[in-house]
């Protein structure tokens, strides 16, 4: 982590160790290389498997896309979580931040964002190739902002649960079972939202489930702000 | 360990004579259904496991965030006997539903706002065991519990308005009507009694429960120190 001393007070400012944290994961996955292709192979398998057991057909394909990207988002984010997650308690990163002398939920939000920039990383290369095999147009900017708010949902809690699960016996095993039904109200209004915008609903029935994911955008982060101290406190 | 209080002794009494009462009232006291038959006896146990496990599932989060406040592990003991008593009574009232909606409803199950979010609530609270097990640390524990049950009962409701969305045929008998709703009935006045007398029973054993349930949180943890004692 950089630690630029700054005349006023010793301790960096709020902004900057998040970006600094943001930064210290882009460059180590930029020099690994060991996360966000993981995720994304394993999202085209996903979505292979999904045209085969839903037989996606022209017509099936109008109604289950949205369901299909979605869950494919989801299974691929836990990966990247428990990974981002992992790396920092076995290599002892997590102590090394922790001592650093910045509020604890600049280190929630660093992780946070480093997490949903993987995520729409991945999200950026599976939609214009889901959309060249199954011929679809995914790139409206009313989807692209759906795909966005259920993201940052989905990190922001992933985050909070991915730093609790990592510090147990079960880790890997646990981030999805604790996340998935907390995360659902997420999915669920991401769905909808994305399959009324694919089938050119009117924007007024689509309007509800935007709400619900700024909504529970809003409550987690918050509550996540909150309670990150009480995850990391030794 | 303490030796047991006579007025839990007292209270164990009691609860074994109203669940009595209360099924009798709900077997034989009160007047058949006109419509769905005797099957509508199974409405006031369905109602009281319900409440009771939704009562527990409010008093395990503020336990939580009086745990997070105090740090006191008595709060810890309250929160897990009340997440676990309610986690059973949930999962009996799921099973109830289930059985009233067979003939009601022509199947077992639908993906109805109310049946999705009880089924998801129930594995929330089975997660949150499995999360507990996983942590040997008590204060952590605690710690990870309460914070987890607070984003179980933050999310449990958004999830039942975002299922709204879809649509539900569940009956709301208590206020409020939905033309959509099928099963749907007035209540007698008997039907009123057994009904409130329900409620009342699974009330005096969800304490009873509780208070068993805090007892043996309070071994738990002796058998814990021991533990550690032992291996120090």
């Amino acid at each position: 982590m950089a630690k630029t001393p700054r005349a006023a007070n010793n301790h960096p400012s709020f902004f900057r160790a998040v970006l600094a944290i943001v930064q210290k994961d882009l460059v180590a996955e930029y020099h690994s290389r060991e996360l966000a292709p993981a995720m994304l192979a394993f999202s085209l398998i996903v979505i292979i498997i999904f045209n085969f057991a839903l037989e996606l057909d022209i017509k099936a394909r109008q109604s289950v896309t949205a369901g299909v990207l979605w869950a494919t988002f989801a299974f691929a984010g836990t990966l990247g979580l428990n990974r981002s997650m992992a790396i920092e308690k076995d290599r002892g990163c997590m102590d090394g931040l922790l001592l650093a002398p910045v509020d604890r939920s600049a280190i929630y939000f660093g992780k946070a964002i480093s997490n949903l920039a993987f995520m729409l990383l991945v999200e950026a290369i599976v939609l214009p190739v889901y959309s060249l095999m199954y011929n679809v147009n995914l790139f409206q900017a009313g989807l692209l902002g759906v795909i966005l708010l259920g993201s940052i949902g989905y990190t922001a809690v992933g985050t909070l649960l991915s730093a609790m699960s990592v510090q147990t016996r079960t880790r890997d095993v646990l981030l999805p079972i604790l996340l998935l039904p907390v995360v659902l109200p997420v999915l669920l209004a991401a769905v909808k939202a994305s399959g009324g915008l694919l089938n050119g609903a009117e924007f007024s029935e689509i309007l509800t489930p935007l709400n619900i994911l700024i909504v529970y955008d809003v409550i987690f982060i918050a509550f996540a702000f909150m309670v990150f101290d009480f995850v990391v406190e030794e | 360990m303490q030796p047991k209080p006579i007025v839990l002794t007292i209270l164990d009494f009691v609860s074994l004579i109203v669940l009595g009462i209360a099924t009798y009232l709900a077997l034989v006291f009160a007047p058949t259904e006109a419509v769905m038959g005797n099957v509508q006896r199974v409405f006031y146990f369905h109602v009281g496991t319900a409440w009771v496990a939704l009562l527990g599932f409010i008093i395990a989060a503020l336990s939580g965030i009086v745990y997070l406040i105090t740090k006191d592990m008595k709060w810890d003991r309250f929160e897990v006997a009340a997440v676990e008593v309610s986690t059973v009574f949930f999962f009996i009232t799921i099973v109830l539903g289930s059985i009233w909606a067979r003939p009601a409803w022509n199947t077992w199950w639908t993906w109805d706002p109310r049946l999705t979010t009880a089924s998801v609530t129930e594995l929330i609270y089975i997660a949150y065991f499995m999360l507990r097990q996983g942590i040997e640390d008590p204060e952590k524990r605690a710690r990870f519990g309460a914070i987890y049950t607070l984003l179980g009962g933050l999310s449990a409701p958004i999830t039942f308005m975002v299922i709204r969305l879809f649509r539900t045929i569940h009956p709301v008998v208590i206020g409020g009507g939905n033309a959509a709703a099928q099963g749907g009935f007035d209540m007698t006045v008997d039907m009123r009694t057994t009904f409130f007398f329900a409620l009342f029973a699974f009330t005096i054993i969800f304490i009873d429960l509780i208070w068993h349930r805090l007892r043996l949180g309070a071994l738990q943890e002796k058998v814990e120190q021991f533990k550690l004692e032992a291996s120090i």
